[in-house]
This record gives structure tokens, C-alpha cells and sequence, in this order.
């Protein structure tokens, strides 16, 4: 390991409110430690943040999924396994189940956290794109109280978000309807290879159609194609209201590339991510159910 | 009962399964100090200084630079251009300038972004193309650590009559071994004696201790080198081990501790060796019929910064190139050359590979031009009985190259499924499936005169209660060495394996029975363990005047020998098999001893959407002289296929400024076990006189033949020629040229 330990110290906060009060009184940015998954890469690599860790991994209020109104509640300790093992998600939200299943392997599954995919920030994080594509809002919280902030809004840039210095994610809230089994979806994951893999490229489609045929609902979502998850909402305004046709298969495939910025990096080209994006989104169009 | 030929349990694995088996990182130390090496950040230029921040804590901390060298500073292998610490110029990012040790792990990394180290830089010289450009003079005047020329026939006079000339370039990449257990070496001198002590990962003890002795003014007395328990090795624990070795005997000999230094995986990813990358043009001469007249291969590879092991492997990757073929006029030009990159060296398959995937490809390529199928042009020019390769080896019987093709095209029911698969490609939206194949020699041992110089030798012991105790330098790095030589002693001595004991190889105990490399093992030093047998088993029943029944009868005649004679020992010398001669001036006649013969066969199915590949099936059908013990044989074949798989599909470093940007396992891609069909493992058997019960080595052969046989594969799934591994999914982007 390259991270020198004695810099680091770990606290474990026995409730949320005890957790709360910490972040609250620190002045120095607290790291906060779920699964580890990530965190423990960046220790071993010696490019971990020295300082004080507080362990969240014993705070049962921040987990367990739950039908709350008319949304599903995730808290932010779930995990992969058990976003699979939930008939709850596997039947309402389909692709959160999916891109689960896609993370790491089975001990990462274990461990690795939903709210630590999405506070670590990574543009390849898995979940990521179906949160976007079913319209999640992530909860909050900090001593001050608790706010929601819809996920398409939570990234302000590479790996930064508007969470504050003092605020955790207590939750993710998805609307029950997002995932409804009358409209299509898909979730893509086009990793460097069949399992243990980063994306090159993930997506996430949501579409619906009127009685006439006519696309009514349309969510397409992406992570590796720019500096954050994206929703491609030009590309979702483009195909509204019209029928699914090679046409429209076609110029929809124009106004997504338009849309994407990917880059060369170490794990692909922006060539082959683009190439990818595109594809994906047509076969998916293509093979929309009843066409 | 007979042992060879039976899946015995592994010697060591019981050990290995419970955790008592002892990796350098485990052995028990007591008062001693870590290493921690500082490496360069530049690929190429000048050292004006290296300070040490006066604003850290140096207390405890013990320092080497290249002033602290008490013998030569220089890796003595087969140039002396390489420094074991740089001291004036640094030849390629990572190279070590200062070592570090202290008490604490906690402290080194921080403390070596402590040492401050100024440098002019000059501008690298980073592929092949610079270095033959001559953009920088890296070595002597020209840049090439070695030139190779093998000549058959008259190929100008070909070229000259030929109705049309067929050419294509090949281009293999880096390859890492990724053995599961980084590189780690102990050392401890010994000031009052005078003596230095190291224990380590390696394959190699004698090199280990031939690589020391100049670095630290020491005669061989005086060092003593053991191989702990190794996890994994493939060539990457042949040369590299002596650096590390060195380095922590430095610091040992300054701080008078014991000195422990283990790599992490990043270091290890980006300061040791790799497969030498390799870039091979092929032109085929051709009469009007499509008959080959002559071929000539020339084939460039990237030695790196430092000469190290790279002739060598050069040679190998040369004699390999002309394939199990008989050409009538072939031409082999080569060479391997300096560039500002960390030097590449020994890895599995050792230059053959990288040939073997340019002269497979090529095949197939004429093939497809010549509208014949793969298998049926490579008949045509397959060597028979009589024949001679490239290199003007007459195979006289021992060649079984047409024989294996045949089996393999049969029993995968080769036409059929390339006919069903362009059925399928005819109707399919979005995937496209391709079968292809490679025919391939390996040949073990040293090469050419290699094992003569290495004049190897073996002891085996027999003690006063009756247990036979094999003495070799050969080490197991989980290739189940300690097995079959176990099983080979067992069958000679007529006894159960339980009475055969492996003495750890260290070089103050065990003789000089040569490196662990060149899948020799088995064939050439397992020969050596049935012939000091042999001899242990004359003096024993020459002494009793008659043999034994049992093991308890074997106990009581050796207890006898034991206090009659004295100490039972028998030993054998290497004696090269009769009639093999090899001219090195001009590379003809017998490169090595024997040939494995081998054809695989590979399925895939691309998605068009990604452009991923799955590997569908895959069959390795080999002919091998004899399998010592089938499970390790089977073990052999199918790691070596995966890795081959890596190798072809998506294994790629990716250099950036002359160093691995993608060091880490994250991000250098080997596959898993999802990644990987079961991999189908044919074998027949012809023993070779010369082979201990008739084997002959398998080690490097499954590292040949996946490479083709998916690009292979490929070309017919996508109707693109794919000539470059690893063909990763952005690679067939590229040859399709789709956007
Ligand atoms: C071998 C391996 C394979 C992997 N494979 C994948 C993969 O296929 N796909 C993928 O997307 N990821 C993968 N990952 C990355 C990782 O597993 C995921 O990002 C995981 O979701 C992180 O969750 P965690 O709970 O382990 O986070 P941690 O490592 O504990 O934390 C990650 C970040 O989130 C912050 N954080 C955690 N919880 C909260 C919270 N409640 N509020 C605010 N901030 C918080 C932490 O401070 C830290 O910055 C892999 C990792 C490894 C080691």
C-alpha cells in the first residue's frame, strides 16, 4: 500500500444524527467511507486524501429498499447484491437490477454501495445511467436538514457535484412509474471485457409509445461519453411524439452523436465510444418490442 | 505401480493449499529493513543531481546510489550495457537511480518523493521506426543488439521467375506475464563472513548468483541464492530477479540488516519485462499457378533500453519463423533493436510466438487470396518425413506436422463449420461468427548448441532410511515440476512417489541443472533424473546383488549401502542426443533436440454492435512424445491458451511517453474465466528417445498457436484481414473503417 496510514484516521459515528453532528463540526473536509470500494483502490495506489474517515457502513437508517407513496427509497448503503435480489427493483426498475449485476464480481457486489457509485463521481460509474433514465433524485442530508436534488442535476462537473461539505446522501428516490412494463427499455454496458470490467461505454433507454404508435416518454442516458452521466435530452425531444422508422432511427442517431463528447483515454478511443453510443441506441430502436 | 502417465497429486500442492508453503513476502524475518527503489521520470537524458529534501526525516534511512557499488556497476548477461543504478544518464523511464530502506513500509513512498533528481533531457527514441531511423544512438552505431540471417534455397532466383509477389506486414504488441505473485527478493549480507544470503521469487537461482558476484565484488563462495515458494513466473522471473536481487543486497551490504523488497503490482507493471513487440513483413513469390516459390521474412523487434536476454529471444523468434513448413527457398532477416523503453526480455514462448503469428497469418492470407481453404494450402507445403525446415534441419522422422492438422480438421469438423458460419454471416443482423486455425512446431530446450554450453547437472541421493532426494537448480512456479520429476524418480527408483523428496534449490546445495526456461524441464533435465536414477539403482543393486521388492525392502538395502559403502549418490551430465549438429554462423541444421506439433482451432462470434468477440470453442491438438502426468499437461495447455487468448484479444499496453499508462489490472486487460471457452486439449503421443519415458517440452507451446487461429477466426467472421494483435474491439473499428 502507498498511502502512509498514520495520516489517516477512522471514526465510526454509532447513528445518523451522531454522523450528522460530526460532518457539522468538522472544518476539515471529512471523507466518508461506505463499501470501500473505491477508497481502498485510491489507499493502495497512494492517492487517498489524508484525514478523517468516518465509516458509515454501520448506519442501518441509511439502508433498505422500500415502496414510499408512489416512489421506490433506496438508502444509500444498498448494495449490488441486494438491488438484485429485490423483487422490488427487479420487477419496477429493471435496470438498476441489470447494470447490478454487470459491477465488479461477486465481493464488490457485497460491498459496493449505490451512494458510493454515485458520490464517487466516476463517468463510468454503472448505475449511474439508469438512475438518470428512470428520473432518480438524490436526498441530502446534512444537521441543517434534508434536500432532494434531481439526479440530473447533482454533477457539476468531472467527479464534483452540489453536495456540501457537511452533507451525505441519505437516499435515492426513484418515481414507481419510471420503469413501467408497458414501455421498452435496455441497459448496455460495453465493458473491456465479460465481467470485472470498466465501461467503455453504458446506457441506459427508457421509451414509451402512445396508442398511435407514437413515442410518448423517451429517456436515453449514457456514462464514458462525457466528463458526467449524460441524458441525452436533444436526442429525446428529437424522437417525441414521432413513430419508430429507419428515418427516424437514423436522423436520431445524427442528433445523438451531436450530443456526445467522449475522448480517447487509456481504456478506448472516442472513435469506438461513439461508434458504440450510436449503436447501441439504434439496435435498441430496432428491436423495441411490436415494431 | 507406474506413476508416469498418471494424474499423481501435486507434490508441492498440499503445502500450497493450506498455506504453509512460504513466498518470500512470507518468510519469517526478525530486525530487518524494507527496500523501496527510486526510478527515473524521464525516458532519456542526463542526471545533473539528486538530492535528498532537507525538509524530510532521513533518520534510519539507509541510501544507495550508484557510488555505493562495491563491485561492478553493471547487469552482466550477454552485453554489459546495463547499469544496476544509473548513474550519469537514464536510458528509459522507471530505470532505478536510488534505493531506500528503512524500518518502517509506512515511510518509503513518501520519503522517495523526497529524493529530488534534476536531469537534462534529451529526446527518447520510443518505437522501432526511431530507432532504425537512427534519431538517437542508443547502441553501438547502428541500434541493434543482434542481426539474424537464415538462408534456403536460391530466393532472389524465385522472386526473379515468380508470375506475382504476395506481401503483407504483421505486427504483435507488448505482453505482461502477470504471475500472480509480484517479484520480491530477501537479502541479507553477512559482514563477519563475508558471505551474502538472498531468497527470492525466481526461476533461475545460478543466474541470480552469476548476476551478483561482479555487481558486489564477491566469488561465488560467498553468495548463497534460494528460491522460495514462486507464484507464477512465464519468462518474467528468468533475468529480472538478478536486478532485484542486486538492489536488495545493496542496501543490506550498507545497512548491515536484512533488506525485504517486494514490488507492488503498479511497479512491477511498469519496471519489469515484457514480450518484445514485433513487427514482420512477409513476401511471398508466387509461379502462375499459385504455387509458392519462395518466401521472405523479415521481422524487427523492440529490445527496449538494454540489451538483456533479446538475441536470444531473437534467435528463437527466427528459427521459428518459417513454421512446420517445408518452403524450398525461404529467406529469414532479423533483428532486434534499442529503444528509450524499459528493456523487454524472457517470456513464455520467447520470440516464437510473435514469428509463429506473422507466418500463420500469412497462410491464411494466401489462402484467402488464392481462394483455397486454410487448411488445405498449409497441407500442401507441411514438412514430411525427409524434408527440411527453414533453418536446414532435416526432420528426418520426427515430424508430425501433417498427422496433427489432419486429426484437427477431422475432429473439429473444420470445412463443415466454416461452411456453417458463412451460412450464418449470410442472415444475421448484428453478429458474424469465423472459425479459423494455426499449424505450429515449438521446439524445446536450449537452442542450437545452448544446452551443450549449459553442460547441466543432476544429483540424486538416497538416505540411510531409504528416501530418494532429487538435487536440482530447477524450480516449480506452478508448473508442477516437483511433480513429474517426483513421478520420473518414482517409475526409475520402482518406487511410490511418497519416497521421493525435492531439495529445495539453493545454490550452495544443489548442481548447476540450468535455468527453468525454454520448456526443458520436463524433457531435458527430467532425462537427467531418470539417468542419476539409473545410476543410484545399479550402485544400489551392484552392492545388494539384487533389486527390491518393496519400499521397505528399497529402506533396508539403502540402511546397508548406507553403513557398508557410505552415502548413496548417483549423477548425470547432459549429453547431446547423436548426430544433431548446429552451425550458429550461418543458423542451420538442428536448433533443438525435438519438436512439439501442433494445430489449434478456434470459433468466434463477433457483435457487430461492439465489435466484441466471444470465443465460442477452442481445440488444442498436440503431439508431445509422452504425457508425464495429464492434469499438469492439460493445466499447461489450457493456461497457456487463455493467456494466448490475452494475448490476441485484449491485452494491450499502452505506452505513453515510454511508459505503461495502463499499469494496473484495471486497466491492462487479461481475461477471466467468463472471457474463455472450455478450452478442448487433444493430445498424441510419439516418445522421443531423448525425453525422460519419451516427453518432450509443452511449456511455451500453447503460447503459439491462439494468436493466429483467432485472428484467423476473425478474418473469416469479418472478411477483413486482421493481421495485428491484440485485436482489441477499437482495433476492428479501425480495419472496418466504419464510423
Ligand atoms: C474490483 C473492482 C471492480 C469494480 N467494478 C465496478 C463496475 O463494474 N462498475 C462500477 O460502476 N464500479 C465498479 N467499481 C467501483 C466501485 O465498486 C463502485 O463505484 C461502488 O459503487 C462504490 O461504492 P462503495 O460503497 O464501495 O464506495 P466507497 O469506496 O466507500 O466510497 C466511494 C466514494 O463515495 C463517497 N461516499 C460513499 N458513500 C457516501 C454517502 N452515503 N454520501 C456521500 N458520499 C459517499 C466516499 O466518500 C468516496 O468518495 C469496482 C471496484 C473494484 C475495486
Amino acid at each position: 500500500m502507498r498511502a502512509r496510514l498514520a495520516g489517516f484516521s477512522l471514526e465510526r459515528p454509532g447513528t445518523l444524527d451522531e454522523a450528522l453532528g460530526m460532518l457539522a463540526a468538522s472544518k476539515e473536509r471529512l471523507t466518508l467511507l461506505a463499501g470501500g470500494t473505491d477508497l481502498y483502490v485510491y489507499l493502495n495506489a497512494g492517492v487517498a486524501r489524508p484525514g478523517r474517515w468516518l465509516d458509515l457502513w454501520g448506519l442501518d437508517e441509511l439502508r433498505g429498499i422500500h415502496e414510499v407513496g408512489d416512489h421506490v427509497v433506496l438508502g444509500a448503503l444498498t448494495t449490488y447484491t441486494e438491488l438484485r435480489a429485490s423483487e422490488l427493483i427487479r420487477g419496477a426498475l429493471p435496470l438498476l437490477a441489470q447494470a447490478a449485476a454487470t459491477v465488479g464480481a461477486v465481493a464488490i457486489q457485497n460491498r459496493g454501495t449505490l451512494g458510493g457509485n454515485i458520490a464517487n463521481g466516476s463517468p463510468a460509474g454503472d448505475s449511474l445511467p439508469p438512475l438518470l433514465a428512470y428520473d432518480a433524485e438524490i436526498g441530502l442530508r446534512s444537521a441543517r436538514g434534508r434536500r432532494f436534488v434531481p439526479f440530473d442535476r447533482f454533477y457539476t462537473g468531472y467527479r464534483a457535484s452540489v453536495a456540501a461539505p457537511d452533507e451525505l446522501i441519505e437516499q435515492i428516490r426513484i418515481p414507481l412509474g419510471a420503469g413501467s412494463s408497458s414501455r421498452a427499455c435496455r441497459f448496455v454496458k460495453v465493458g473491456t471485457r465479460a465481467a470485472q470490467a470498466i465501461s467503455k461505454v453504458v446506457a441506459a433507454f427508457v421509451l414509451g409509445r402512445a396508442g398511435d404508435g407514437t413515442v410518448d416518454h423517451c429517456r436515453a442516458a449514457f456514462g464514458s461519453v462525457a466528463p458526467t452521466p449524460v441524458r441525452l435530452r436533444r436526442l429525446e425531444q428529437h424522437v417525441i411524439g414521432k413513430r419508430i422508422d429507419p428515418a427516424l432511427i437514423r436522423t436520431s442517431s445524427d442528433v445523438l452523436l451531436s450530443e456526445i463528447a467522449p475522448i480517447d483515454d487509456i481504456r478506448s478511443t472516442a472513435r469506438y465510444r461513439r461508434f458504440v453510443a450510436r449503436t447501441a441506441w439504434q439496435r435498441f430502436m430496432e428491436e423495441v418490442p411490436g415494431l | 505401480m507406474r506413476l508416469v502417465g498418471t494424474s499423481a497429486p501435486r507434490a508441492e500442492g498440499e503445502a500450497k493449499l493450506t498455506g504453509r508453503a512460504r513466498y518470500v513476502d512470507d518468510l519469517p524475518l526478525t530486525d530487518f529493513l524494507w527496500g523501496l527503489t527510486v526510478r527515473s521520470t524521464i525516458p532519456y537524458g542526463r542526471i545533473l543531481s539528486v538530492d535528498f529534501d532537507a525538509g524530510a526525516d532521513w533518520s534510519g534511512v539507509t541510501i544507495v546510489t550508484a557510488k555505493d557499488v562495491p563491485g561492478k556497476n553493471v547487469v552482466v548477461l550477454l552485453e554489459q550495457d546495463q547499469p544496476i543504478l544509473a548513474a550519469d544518464r537514464v536510458m528509459h523511464r522507471e530505470e532505478p537511480i536510488v534505493l531506500l530502506a528503512h524500518r518502517d513500509r509506512d515511510r518509503l513512498w513518501e520519503l522517495a518523493s523526497r529524493v529530488r533528481i534534476e536531469y537534462e533531457r534529451w529526446e527518447p527514441v520510443l518505437d522501432i521506426d526511431a530507432s532504425l531511423a537512427l534519431e538517437q544512438r542508443l547502441f553501438k552505431d547502428d541500434n541493434v543488439f543482434k542481426a539474424i540471417r537464415i538462408d534456403k534455397g536460391d530466393v532472389e532466383a524465385a522472386f526473379a521467375r515468380a508470375a506475382r509477389v504476395f506481401e503483407r506486414t504483421y505486427e504483435t504488441g507488448l505482453q505482461e506475464q502477470a504471475y500472480i505473485e509480484n517479484q520480491g527478493m530477501v537479502a541479507t549480507w553477512d559482514a563477519a563472513a563475508g558471505r551474502l544470503e538472498v531468497v527470492g521469487s525466481m526461476q533461475c537461482p545460478y543466474y541470480v548468483l552469476k548476476g551478483l558476484c561482479p555487481i558486489m565484488g564477491l566469488a561465488p563462495e560467498k553468495v548463497v541464492v534460494e528460491q522460495a515458494a514462486t507464484g507464477g513466473a512465464f519468462g518474467g522471473k528468468e533475468d529480472y530477479p538478478t536486478i532485484l536481487a542486486a538492489h536488495a543486497s545493496l542496501l543490506s551490504y550498507k545497512s548491515g540488516k536484512t533488506v525485504k523488497m517486494i514490488y507492488d503490482r503498479v511497479e512491477d507493471l511498469v519496471a519489469t519485462t515484457k514480450r518484445h513487440p514485433c513487427r514482420t513483413r512477409i513476401r511471398t513469390a508466387l509461379d502462375a499457378s499459385g504455387s509458392i516459390l519462395a518466401m521472405d521474412v523479415d521481422a524487427t523487434m523492440d529490445g527496449g533500453a538494454y540489451c538483456t536476454l533479446s538475441p536470444v529471444v531473437l534467435s528463437r523468434g527466427t528459427i521459428h519463423a518459417g513454421g512446420p513448413y517445408n518452403f524450398e527457398n525461404i529467406r529469414v532477416e532479423s533483428r532486434v533493436v534499442a529503444t528509450n523503453t524499459p528493456p523487454n526480455g524472457a517470456f513464455r514462448g520467447f520470440g516464437a510466438p510473435q514469428t509463429i503469428f506473422a507466418m500463420e497469418r500469412h497462410m491464411d492470407n494466401l489462402a484467402r487470396e488464392l481462394g483455397r481453404a486454410p487448411h488445405e494450402l498449409r497441407e500442401e507445403y507441411l514438412l514430411r518425413p525427409g524434408q527440411t525446415t527453414a533453418f536446414s534441419q532435416n526432420v528426418g522422422d520426427d515430424v508430425y506436422a501433417l498427422d496433427i492438422q489432419r486429426e484437427a480438421v477431422a475432429r473439429t469438423r473444420f470445412e463443415e463449420r466454416r461452411r456453417e458460419c458463412e451460412e450464418f454471416n449470410r442472415s444475421s443482423r448484428w453478429e458474424r461468427r469465423g472459425i479459423g486455425l494455426a499449424t505450429f512446431l515449438h521446439g524445446a530446450g536450449f537452442t542450437g548448441n545452448g544446452e551443450v554450453v549449459l553442460d547441466s547437472r543432476l544429483k540424486v541421493d538416497v538416505t540411510a532410511d531409504g528416501f530418494v532426494q532429487i538435487y536440482s537448480a530447477n524450480t516449480e512456479m506452478g508448473q508442477g515440476k516437483d511433480t513429474t520429476f517426483s513421478q520420473i524418480a518414482a517409475d526409475s527408483m520402482g518406487l511410490p512417489m511418497a519416497r521421493v523428496r525435492i531439495i529445495t534449490p539453493n545454490t550452495a546445495r544443489v548442481p548447476n541443472s540450468g535455468p527453468t526456461v525454454a520448456s526443458r524441464t520436463a524433457m531435458v533435465v527430467g532425462y537427467l533424473v531418470q539417468e542419476a536414477c539409473g545410476a543410484v539403482r545399479k550402485a544400489l543393486e551392484a552392492h545388494a546383488g539384487r533389486t527390491w521388492r518393496d519400499p521397505d525392502d528399497f529402506a533396508s538395502l539403502a540402511a546397508a549401502h548406507h553403513r557398508e559403502r557410505g552415502a548413496l549418490e548417483g549423477w548425470s551430465r547432459y549429453e547431446p542426443p547423436p548426430g544433431k549438429v548446429w552451425d550458429d554462423k550461418v543458423y542451420r541444421g538442428a536448433a533443438y533436440g525435438a519438436y512439439a506439433w501442433a494445430c489449434y482451432v478456434a470459433a468466434v462470434r463477433v457483435r457487430l454492435d461492439t465489435l466484441e468477440v466471444t470465443v465460442e470453442s477452442f481445440d488444442a491438438f498436440q503431439e508431445v512424445g509422452r504425457v508425464l502426468n495429464p492434469v499438469i499437461a492439460e493445466g499447461q495447455i489450457e493456461g497457456g491458451v487463455v493467456q494466448g487468448i490475452g494475448y490476441a484479444l485484449c491485452e494491450e499496453v499502452k505506452m505513453r511517453d515510454g511508459v505503461m499508462a495502463n499499469a494496473n489490472f484495471t486497466n491492462y486487460i487479461i481475461p477471466t474465466f467468463a472471457d474463455v471457452p472450455e478450452v478442448k486439449v487433444h493430445f498424441a503421443e510419439r516418445p522421443y528417445p531423448f525425453g525422460p519415458f519419451g516427453a518432450k517440452g509443452i511449456g511455451e507451446l500453447p503460447m503459439d498457436g491462439p494468436g493466429p487461429a483467432l485472428a484467423s477466426a476473425l478474418t473469416h467472421a469479418l472478411g477483413v484481414e486482421v493481421n495485428r494483435i491484440p485485436a482489441t474491439p477499437e482495433h476492428l473499428l479501425e480495419l472496418l473503417g466504419n464510423e
